[in-house]
């Protein structure tokens, strides 16, 4: 009998993977893996290169004729421009320590994805052209041949780097592969090599002031519908200004959380908290977006979708500028605001004028993050709280990766977490802070075709939430970030489906009690504020 | 000594064995990070291959397919629909579990007592194929439910319908081709 069970009987699969180095693996478009090209009216919009019709599936890519003159005189700027990108291609010394630290190569196991091969897709051609040993000993020394293969490459696995930063906290030099990212991006672009689900915010924002195209009046109904339910919900009828010239504070958050549930309920946090401290504000529908998609396209881009924040400030004449719950947008204002659109000597060193502090970290950009403005209001005893109310809430914060690793800001979230609810628990270390894994949907991935990728580059974050699940019934995941607000609610809807997300300020309007409220009873999602009998509890 | 002793006593063999053949699914590098980084919130893909196959091999000696078991196919195939296997890979780890028994146990199977053992052995092997393939189409699914969830979610759709946006939103969403049926390029 034993015999019918010998080996060669059963279905033998070769285990193993092809022994051909990472350079002769050619990259194979799947679906699931990869995001659609740039509509080539969304280029000519911007006039940017190349526009056309194309797929990457396709054998040919339609690239310019001298493509590869202009990728190398692209780099060859780039190189001589910024020192950082230089520095990048020069001294890595391959030491593995970044890895195993990125979570596409966590949940996929692609060594394309370990940041140090990431970068050497680049650094490979780098060495070929712009190396002496590179140009005469080729391959030897790591250098190759700029193909439309290397092109392909590029497309592929710089739209699998959500940019996050987490492999460069584990660089002992330093290096951080997500700008590498970003150059290679910046090259693609010289070639029209783009992806529609950047480009269409980019053409968007840049006509209408935000990524979703949405015009004044609709912008001004979508805060009609959210001014009705606070008023069905808290009994008070809240009445914010738009464009109001003299405001002493401009506040500008991004576009998803006036549009999209849930970022919407932290929007009404925020007009809730503003209200009730009679604050001196205005919103823009000029400056109607935070979040600047720019940033995963070219530094030119950048620059252009950010100047509207300045320019607003000093049409409007405001003091200082307060940002919302977002992402990336506080990677763009640290970053790079004040050297591409500054200095705002028009603005004043931002003070709170509900407590007095000044903000000193915010002294050069004059701009200031809603998480330290509200901390700072609850340290002085400024709001009335009432944490019982967020009591079926079990909540656990995730580190959104800029304002963490861009911003170092961890402690401010938190502060206002403990005080406006009674449960909250941390995810495992190795999870949090600097450490935070991404939700896997940054810098442009967070579109449906990539479903696939975003659910593995997502896994590791999922797991720690699944984790807190398990052993505290963690039923909020917080964050402060409308791309996490937005993603990581399809990640928990695959990985861990008992658990919703959360902006902090959502968490903030549930605790805030205000004057003249009438009892609250349901939640600023008009869900009972008590937990139902029985019930499904979020 | 019946199959469940001689397999509590093999199991470290089998189990190293078997762990080599799941990772080597993987490239070469992915391989020796699944298998060398014990932290599970570091690893989480390592951490779980080594349950599930803890979780099988639980299964076989005890003869009985429980919800644990169950439950750590379901979670391995979780993680399998969304990393680029086919179907069948993704599920063939099971029987790829079958030659290297067959090769632990290679001296007592002429044992005919045994050899019935190790049969059912075999067929619970196939059952747990079964239940993780069911798992595994049911995530591939959930994918495709996702895609769609999200897209009706997009509240812009809304807006759209009801005339709000500016013009960019009013095509048809992007196609692989970067481009809607309706637009020309020129
Ligand atoms: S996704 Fe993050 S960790 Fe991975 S390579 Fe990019 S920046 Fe590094
Ligand atoms: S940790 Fe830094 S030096 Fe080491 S391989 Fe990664 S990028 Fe290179």
């Amino acid at each position: 009998m034993a015999e019918e069970l010998k080996k060669d009987a059963l279905v033998q699969i070769d285990y193993k993977p092809p022994k051909k180095g990472w350079m002769d693996t050619p990259v194979e478009f799947r679906h699931g893996t990869y995001i659609y090209p740039a509509r080539a009216k969304n280029l000519k919009y911007l006039d940017l290169p190349n526009p056309r019709e194309w797929s990457p599936t396709d054998e040919d890519w339609k690239l310019p004729e001298n493509w590869k003159e202009i990728v190398i005189n692209g780099m060859k700027e780039r190189l001589d421009k910024y020192r950082s990108f230089k520095v990048y291609m020069d001294i890595c010394v391959r030491c593995g320590a970044c890895a195993d630290k990125c979570q596409f190569f966590i949940g996929g196991g692609d060594p394309k994805n370990m940041p140090v091969l990431r970068a050497e897709l680049i650094r490979s051609v780098y060495r070929g052209n712009f190396t002496a040993a590179g140009k005469i000993l080729g391959r030897v020394n790591g250098a190759r041949k700029l193909t439309t293969d290397v092109i392909k490459e590029w497309f592929y696995y710089f739209y699998q780097c959500t940019e996050c930063r987490r492999c460069s906290v584990f660089c002992p030099y330093g290096i951080d592969t997500a700008e590498i990212t970003m150059m290679g991006r910046e090259l693609l672009t010289l070639l029209g090599v783009n992806v529609n689900w950047v480009i269409e915010p980019v053409a968007n924002c840049y006509r209408t002031g935000n990524h979703l195209g949405i015009q004044p009046h609709a912008l001004m109904d979508m805060f009609e519908m959210m001014l009705d339910d606070i008023k069905d919900r808290t009994g008070i009828k809240i009445e914010p200004t738009f464009n109001r010239k003299g405001a002493e504070i401009l506040f500008i958050t991004p576009s998803a959380d006036y549009f999209a549930e849930p970022g919407m309920y932290t929007c009404m946090g925020y007009l809730m908290l503003f209200h009730e401290l009679g604050l001196d504000y205005t919103w823009s529908t000029y400056a109607s977006e935070g979040g600047n998609f720019g940033l995963f396209t070219s530094h030119e881009m950048i620059k252009r979708l950010n100047a509207k924040m300045y320019a607003e400030a000093k049409r409007l004449g405001v003091k200082w500028i307060l940002g919302g719950e977002c992402g990336h947008m506080w990677r763009v204002v640290h970053q790079y605001m004040g050297t591409l659109n500054g200095p705002a000597d028009f603005l004043e060193e931002p003070v709170s004028p509900i407590t007095g502090t000044k903000f000193e970290n915010a002294k050069s950009t004059k701009m200031v993050h809603i998480a330290e403005f509200t901390a700072d209001l609850i340290k002085n005893n400024k709001l009335r709280l009432d944490p019982g109310r967020n009591d079926k809430l079990r909540v656990t914060f995730h580190d959104s990766c800029n304002p963490a690793r861009a911003m170092g800001i961890f402690e401010e979230p938190r502060y206002i977490i403990k005080n406006v609810c009674n449960n909250f628990f941390e995810m495992p270390e190795n999870t949090t802070r600097e450490q935070t894994f991404c939700c896997g949907g940054g810098a442009g991935l967070g579109t449906d075709e990539m479903m696939e990728m975003r659910m593995r580059g997502g896994m590791p974050r999922a797991n720690a939430v699944q984790y807190v699940h398990d052993k505290h019934d963690v039923n909020r995941l917080t964050c402060m970030c409308a791309i996490d607000r937005a993603t990581l609610t399809t990640l928990m809807e695959y990985w861990v489906p008992d658990v919703k997300v959360t902006g902090i300020h959502e968490l903030v309007a549930n605790a805030l009690v205000m004057k003249g409220e009438k009892e609250r009873i349901v939640d600023i999602r008009g869900e009972p504020l008590k937990e139902e009998k029985g019930g499904d509890n979020v | 000594m019946n199959l469940t002793e001689l397999m509590t006593d093999r199991r470290e063999i089998v189990l190293k064995q078997w762990l080599d053949s799941i990772t080597a699914s993987y490239s070469a590098h992915a391989a020796s990070f699944f298998k060398q980084q014990k932290n599970r919130f570091a690893n989480p893909v390592g951490h779980t291959i080594e349950e599930t196959a803890n979780a099988v091999l639980d299964a076989l000696i005890h003869r009985e397919i429980s919800t644990a078991t169950r439950d750590a196919l379901d979670r391995f195939m979780q993680i399998r629909a969304v990393q680029d296997f086919t179907p069948s890979r993704a599920v063939d780890f099971l029987s790829a579990l079958k030659p290297i028994l067959q090769d632990a146990y290679k001296d007592v199977l002429r044992n005919a007592e045994l050899c019935d053992e190790f049969l059912l052995t075999a067929s619970l092997i196939d059952s747990m194929l079964v239940i993780s393939f069911e798992s595994y189409a049911k995530y591939r699914e959930k994918l495709y439910e996702l895609k769609v969830n999200e897209f009706k979610h997009m509240a812009f759709r809304l807006l759209e319908r009801a005339n709000l946006t500016f013009e960019f939103q009013g095509d048809d969403p992007p196609g692989d081709k970067g481009i809607s049926d309706n637009e020309t390029v020129k």
